[in-house]
């Protein structure tokens, strides 16, 4: 493809549009990148939240086997990830939403939006997961 | 006969023949997901550590398992919708793409169907 320049129907080597490593990062660009990664998590982690229903449906010794599972340190960790990836993604969509309605395009907008949401998004996971664990009673 | 002018059925559509469908259900079950999204997340503090007979009582509850069961349908919407779209930005080979488009749709599909079966089967299954 990229390489046929010469000869009958070649396509001549233009010069291609800048791609993402020309710029340096930019807040706004790396919350568009992670929003994009935390929906691929949330694709693929939403077949371990059908696993753990089908699983309370199946019956208790189903259930007690795959909570056995969630409940290991890695079982954790994806949790943890989990509720990070769904608070970011949302937070994520409410500004694409706020940008959709055509406001707040002006730079300095642009960056509280895009700061805002990161530290939002740990803020309320942090949040999350301490009543969670407070409410079982475990600090 | 067809009635409407060639004009007439292109008219808004653009080079993707589907206008912005995508765009608006990808919007519309987002704003769902938002609201049901909180309601999961509240769920899942609730049910952490419980055990089968709580979980099961809980689910069956319809206050619980309702917004359960339209979650599950709107996010299999928007997660189809979203991934089509990574498939379509970084996958350039067409055999490859039809291929993972297709199981793209098998998947959305099969994780809400398995969602919603597990919700009715709590519901109603005694």
């Amino acid at each position: 493809m990229a390489d046929k320049t010469l000869g009958r129907g070649a396509r001549a080597a233009r010069p291609l549009s800048p791609h993402l490593q020309i710029y340096s990062p930019l807040i706004n660009m790396m919350m568009s990148i992670v929003h994009r990664i935390t929906g691929s998590a949330l694709y693929f982690g939403s077949a371990l939240l059908a696993w753990w229903l089908v699983s309370a449906a199946v019956g208790p010794e189903y259930f007690a086997y795959v909570s056995s599972w969630l409940n290991t340190w890695p079982g954790w960790i994806v949790l943890f990830g989990y509720t990070w990836a769904l608070i970011h993604h949302a937070l994520g969509g409410v500004r694409h939403f706020i940008w959709d309605s055509i406001h707040g395009f002006d730079v300095k907008t642009i960056d509280l939006l895009s700061w805002g949401s990161l530290a939002a998004s740990v803020t309320l996971t942090l949040l999350v997961w301490a009543y969670g664990l407070h409410a079982n009673g475990m600090f | 006969m067809a009635m409407r002018t060639p004009l007439k059925n292109v008219r808004y559509l653009g080079s993707a023949k589907e206008g912005a469908d995508h765009f608006w259900k990808q919007r519309v079950t987002g704003v769902a997901n938002l609201f049901l999204g909180i309601f999961l997340i509240a769920l899942i503090v609730k049910l952490a550590g419980a055990d089968h007979a709580t979980v099961k009582a809980t689910i069956a509850n319809p206050l619980y398992g309702l917004p359960l069961l339209l979650l599950a349908l709107s996010a299999a919407i928007h997660m189809r919708l979203g991934m089509q779209v990574i498939i379509e930005d970084y996958i350039h080979g067409e055999g490859l793409k039809i291929v993972l488009l297709m199981l793209n749709t098998f998947f959305a599909i099969a994780v809400g169907a398995a969602s919603i079966f597990a919700v009715l089967k709590l519901s109603f299954g005694g």
